[in-house]
């Protein structure tokens, strides 16, 4: 089955090919017949991988294949491989799932464009790219998918390039990312001279075996070195401070990429790659601090920033952001499989919140404006109750999804092995934020489909529900949105419906097996009494519940007057806020001009004057003014000569007579 | 023993030459004819040179296809030609840019056809020489007469101060060759003195046991000579006003070949012949190819014109290849020879794709460009490709080279190594930049709104551009494997002793002091 594997990625990069070369020429429902059959292929071919997967034992569930030797240079032997293990089976089965779903949701949303066929080509590119990052067997590999995804991401933001302010935000994302990948690249270099490969199945055996053997002490500054530059990559794929300010902006693409790019895959990838490193993570617990400390900034900051946000999509970027904070929280207190519970639960639900916001503007013609919505649950039923779904999963109420995935990351934060006091400062600000969350959210959902239309007349007129190819994905999404939590059911909820087992993570746990091997026996793993966990379920329920219903009773009961009461009365927080913290203008000051204005420093003043005029043209010019000068000697003139002759003679007879 | 394939390769071009001479240049069809000659005769150069590419023995570590011939024998001047991994790809890439770069002229030069055709070919010819070559005295003849048609190249066919540019791309190379002339002259009389055999023969020459002083002397005039060429900061002047003065043709050639006689020279002569004075400079020329990097980087950023933003942005890229080839490890090397071929094929296809719309709009201000995209699509897919690989977008060649190179020097040099990399963030900024302000946004300039898109001889001079741009991405163990076993000889040739490296490298840890808490890696 193995041999196999190969097709996943190979199915979107024909289609990418197709699309690309010859979808000009095409029809747009071919267009769109190859753009999502080469998905679904894909989805099928990981179905059956995974159905064979399951099959083995689980300490079995290794595939491999390899494609060709790539590049090989001394040590370096890097191979283009893949590898599927439970990590990888489940990402490229999220990916490839929701990307499918996606893909048709994308040919009703697109269906009118002119670039229609410009579009299935991307969006293939980026599954291709997307599939190449998770399938990878080793880091370089990784890095291409990596930084293929950021090229998908810089093209579809600036899908629409006519209007330069998107292809200004497409090019802010890749600048923003490379200096991520920066911070990957010198982390692969590192690894590579400490370990002699960048192979997963080379690098982790061999950290192991020094670990176990003493070579290789717990917390060694390599490896917090080697963490902490591939967490510098996280940081700016994944949307994490210092590196997330790309993300908001990015919303400039069209609604379905941010769906599926910006908000359920790519962005993930950061917590897929701490996830797959979690052996060196967890030998080194410094950068986990680190990981979990700025996850859990990130998380409520970008909660904060969400709540003022009155352009629909800016509202779930930002959440997007705070909720990937959730999910390095979730693998910085080493819960890896908390982390990926969270990304896959997340993918569905905020998949479906952004569909659902596609819908909805696709309503509203283009305008993304809530000040401008209201009252629309009437006039489009399925998209209301999908997103009531999904914001249900991600305010984390039970049962839906994002209740367990969430729950299970802050439970674990509050017994984070290495740090355990750390752990509860990261469980309360988190818990927070999840009320925060909650309160956007709904402020979201009130402001949209509650009260009265505030559009104009226009608009009002155009208002309809979406079509199939539309509501059908949206309607899977939110199915997903409420079972896929059900795939994590924690050990506690279980017991009370007969021993429910937590699928997900028993599927999950040989790859995260030898971390918590090393956390057993270096600090021991701490078990929270059942009647403590039961108050910390029970306080984020009434926490989410609390933020409800302020935004209840903001938006709904006094939603005339209260919001622009309280925005008059906290003025200068409220512009703050709404500014994002000032972070643009602050790094806009701090690094950007800086660098422009050395620039053209460099170059007008060290390039063009010193270098090229005192230095280049200095001599030449020195040697013009000699020459002007010696030339004066040979003027032309008889007497002149007449003269120096003289004086030359005159010289000599001296010379001979005094000497 | 075979036929004289090198020989065959070097003066094929100068056999197109007396037939241009007599076409008479008379209309539309005699400037054609002699186009078609040119690119005839640069197409069967190409072929021939394939042949090389099939009898190479990647195996051999040395040097093949030697030929070896009495030139003028009372000073032991020989006609010795030969091929190892690195020369082996350099005049595979001159002898495929060259047709490309003459189907590249057709509309753009259009007086003096003749005398420009013939220049190109001679130039092809003294290029595959200066590659070729293993005597030092023909070496430097070949490298001499490559400047005469590249001066007129610039100084007949160029820009407004073509004549500037021309005199200071001349003067700037030769003050650099005389001294590097006497310097010759000095190693053959060392090796004299100890063999009592007069010979410019490099191969006899290598490993000439030279007193410490005149080593690090020699080492220093070789060094100014292909720094300039390089070029390196702060030798780099010439560069951007050559290429912008240049035609088309003659920034690719420049570019994509001449640049890489610097690269070259470092690695066949100064490198290997004065190991200890490149081990003494090793610090100095560290620093220096940082400090190209990044500052190339910055200065290309700020440049209103696209010709010159590409000509920084070489500055940036060779400092690439001399930091790899400094580091002195394998991956070091070997992606600085990569990045070399590299950097021959992803900007020498940047300045056809500018020729492309100079020639249209006769301008290559940015600000006379923006949201072209949608008014030529084929070129503008084209362009981002291009850009990819220049910006080392992995899959692209250029990721390969950078990747090798930076890893390389990881190992030796981690403050080096952090700090070039910036310039793969500093890259991406400049020349995505640039592809915003030409192609995104709305059409601002009426005049582009008839902008023609790539017509199809473009395109076919184009495509094999992209065609290697991926097949180095994706499969350079095949260009990698013919280096392998050269590098490694030239890596043993050019180490010196433990002793004497670490004293450099404590020199070279005092230069560096002062940054050096500004950046924090953890030691292994």
């Amino acid at each position: 089955m193995e041999n196999y594997i190969y097709l996943i990625p190979l199915f979107p990069f024909l289609g990418f090919l197709i699309n690309g070369l010859f979808g000009k020429k095409l029809g747009k429902g071919i267009i769109s017949f190859i753009g999502c059959t080469t998905i679904g292929f894909s989805f099928l071919v990981s179905v059956f991988i995974w159905k064979y997967l399951l099959s083995l034992e689980p300490e079995h569930r290794v595939l491999t294949q390899v494609l060709w030797k790539w590049l090989a240079v001394g040590k370096l032997n890097v191979e283009v491989g893949f590898l599927i293990d439970p990590l990888s089976m489940l990402m490229i089965l999220v990916v490839t799932g929701v990307g499918f779903l996606i893909h048709v949701y994308s040919t009703g949303y697109m269906w009118d464009d002119e670039s229609y066929w410009r579009y299935f080509a991307y969006l293939n590119m980026f599954v291709f790219f997307m599939s190449l990052l998770v399938l990878g067997s080793n880091y370089l590999v990784m890095f291409v998918g990596w930084e293929g995804v950021g090229l998908a991401s810089y093209l579809l933001i600036g899908f629409w390039y006519q209007g330069i302010d998107n292809a200004i935000a497409g090019k802010k994302a890749f600048v923003v990312n490379r200096i991520g990948d920066f911070g990957f690249a010198l982390g692969m270099f590192l690894m590579f001279w400490t370990f002699g490969s960048l192979s997963y199945l080379d690098v982790f055996p061999k950290a192991l075996h020094m670990f176990e053997s003493g070579a290789l002490a717990l917390n060694s500054p390599v490896m917090v070195a080697i963490c902490l530059l591939l967490f510098i990559g996280a940081t700016g794929k994944s949307a994490q401070i210092p590196l997330y300010i790309w993300l908001p902006d990015a919303m400039a693409g069209p609604t379905p990429v941010s769906a599926l790019i910006h908000a359920a895959t790519m962005v993930t990838a950061g917590v897929y790659m701490v996830a797959r490193t979690n052996i060196l993570y967890t030998l080194a617990p410094t950068a986990l601090l680190v990981v979990a400390g700025i996850a859990c900034a990130t998380a409520f900051f970008a909660a904060t920033m969400g709540v003022l946000q009155n352009d629909i999509k800016k509202v779930l970027a930002y959440s997007t952001v705070s909720q990937l904070g959730y999910m390095f929280i979730g693998v910085g207190v080493t819960a890896y499989w908390a982390g990926i519970f969270h990304l896959m639960t997340h993918a569905f639900f905020k998949a479906c919140l952004f569909l659902c916001s596609g819908s909805v503007i696709h309503a509203m013609s283009g305008d993304q404006d809530m000040r401008h919505m209201g009252g629309l649950a009437k006039k489009m039923p399925i998209t209301y109750l999908t997103m009531l779904i999904a914001t249900l999963a991600i305010s984390g109420l039970p049962p839906f999804a994002g209740f367990f995935s969430k729950d299970e990351i802050l439970g674990k934060a509050f017994v984070f092995p290495f740090y355990p006091s750390a752990g509860k400062v990261i469980w309360f600000i988190g818990t927070v934020a999840a009320g925060i969350t909650a309160f956007y959210m709904f402020r979201l959902i009130f402001m949209t489909f509650h009260g009265e239309f505030r559009g104009t007349e226009e608009q009002r007129h155009h208002l309809h529900e979406s079509p199939a190819n539309m509501t059908v994905p949206l309607v899977i999404l939110a199915i997903l949105s409420i079972v896929g939590g059900w795939l994590g059911i924690p050990h506690l909820i279980g017991k009370l419906f007969g021993h429910v087992p937590n699928l997900l993570e028993t599927f999950l746990e040989p790859v995260f097996e030898h971390s918590n091997n090393i956390v057993a026996s270096t600090v021991g793993i701490h078990h929270v009494p059942e009647a403590a966990e039961w108050s910390l379920m029970s306080t984020s329920v009434v926490v989410a519940i609390i933020g409800i219903s302020l935004a209840f009773y903001i938006y709904m009961v006094h939603g005339k007057e209260l919001p622009k009461k309280l925005a008059e009365k906290y003025a200068f927080h409220y512009q703050v806020i709404y500014n994002k913290y000032y972070v643009d203008e602050i790094y806009e000051v701090l690094f950007v001009l800086p660098i422009y204005y050395l620039s053209i420093l460099l170059w007008k003043v060290v390039d063009a004057f010193m270098i090229d005029g005192i230095g280049v043209n200095g001599p030449a010019w020195l040697v013009k003014k000699t020459s002007a000068g010696t030339r004066l000697v040979q003027n032309g003139y008889v007497q002149t000569y007449g003269a120096f002759m003289l004086v030359g003679l005159v010289s000599i007879v001296c010379f001979f007579l005094y000497r | 023993m075979n036929a004289p394939i090198l020989t065959y390769t070097i003066f094929l071009p100068l056999l197109g030459v007396p037939f241009i001479l007599a076409v008479p240049q008379k209309g539309d069809v005699g400037k054609n004819v002699i186009r078609g000659i040119a690119l005839v005769t640069s197409i069967l150069v190409f072929l021939v040179s394939l042949r090389i590419y099939f009898d190479f023995d990647a195996s051999i570590g040395g040097f093949q296809f030697l030929e070896d011939h009495q030139w003028i024998s009372s000073y032991g001047i020989h006609y010795k030609l030969g091929l190892d991994g690195l020369s082996f790809w350099l005049v595979l890439l001159t002898t495929f840019l060259t047709p490309l770069t003459i189907l590249s002229t057709w509309r753009a030069i259009d007086k003096r056809v003749k005398e420009f055709q013939v220049s190109m070919l001679v130039l092809e010819t003294a290029m595959l020489g200066t590659f070729m070559a293993l005597d030092l005295f023909l070496f430097y003849v070949f490298w001499e007469i490559m400047l005469i048609p590249m001066y007129l190249i610039i100084g007949v066919w160029g820009g407004e101060r073509r004549i500037y540019a021309a005199v200071k791309f001349f003067l700037y190379t030769a003050v650099g060759s005389l001294l590097m002339l006497v310097c010759i002259i000095g190693l053959v009389y060392f090796h004299q003195q100890q063999t009592g055999v007069m010979t410019f023969d490099l191969l006899k020459l290598y490993g000439t046991k030279i007193p410490r002083l005149y080593e690090i002397l020699f080492f220093a005039a070789f060094a100014l000579a292909f720094a300039i060429k390089v070029p390196m900061f702060p030798l780099h002047t010439w560069l951007p006003d050559a290429h912008v003065e240049a035609p088309t043709a003659g920034s690719v050639i420049l570019a994509g070949i001449l640049l890489k006689m610097g690269t070259y020279g470092f690695f066949r002569f100064a490198m290997p012949l004065f190991p200890q004075g490149s081990a003494f400079f090793t610090p100095l020329i560290i620093t220096l190819s940082v400090i190209g990097i990044i500052y190339g980087a910055l200065v290309a950023m700020v440049q209103p014109d696209i010709k010159k933003l590409v000509a920084y942005s070489s500055v940036s890229h060779l400092g690439y290849c001399m930091l790899g080839l400094y580091v002195l490890t394998r991956q070091g090397v070997e992606g600085s020879v990569l990045q070399m071929i590299n950097h021959g094929i992803s900007t020498g296809a940047l300045f056809l794709l500018v020729g492309i719309v100079y020639e249209r709009r006769h301008t290559r201000l940015i600000k006379e460009y923006g949201g072209i995209a949608r008014i030529v699509p084929i070129y503008s897919t084209i362009f981002l490709i291009v850009t990819l690989s220049s910006i080392g977008f992995p899959t692209t060649n250029g990721f390969i080279g950078e990747f090798l190179i930076l890893l390389g020097a990881f190992k030796v040099n981690k403050l080096a190594a952090v700090l070039a990399a910036t310039g793969v963030i500093l890259g991406a900024v400049y020349m995505l930049w640039m592809v915003q302000r030409v192609f995104y946004g709305e059409v601002t300039n009426p005049k582009n709104l008839t902008l023609k898109d790539m017509n199809f001889r473009e395109v076919v001079y184009m495509l094999p551009l992209i065609v290697l741009i991926f097949w180095i991405g994706l499969f350079p163990n095949f260009f990698l494997d013919k280096m392998h076993t050269s590098v490694d000889k030239f890596i043993s040739q050019v180490k010196v002793e433990r002793t004497d490296l670490n004293s450099h490298h404590q020199m070279a840890r005092a230069f560096l002091k002062n940054h050096e808490t500004k950046v924090v890696i953890a030691k292994e």
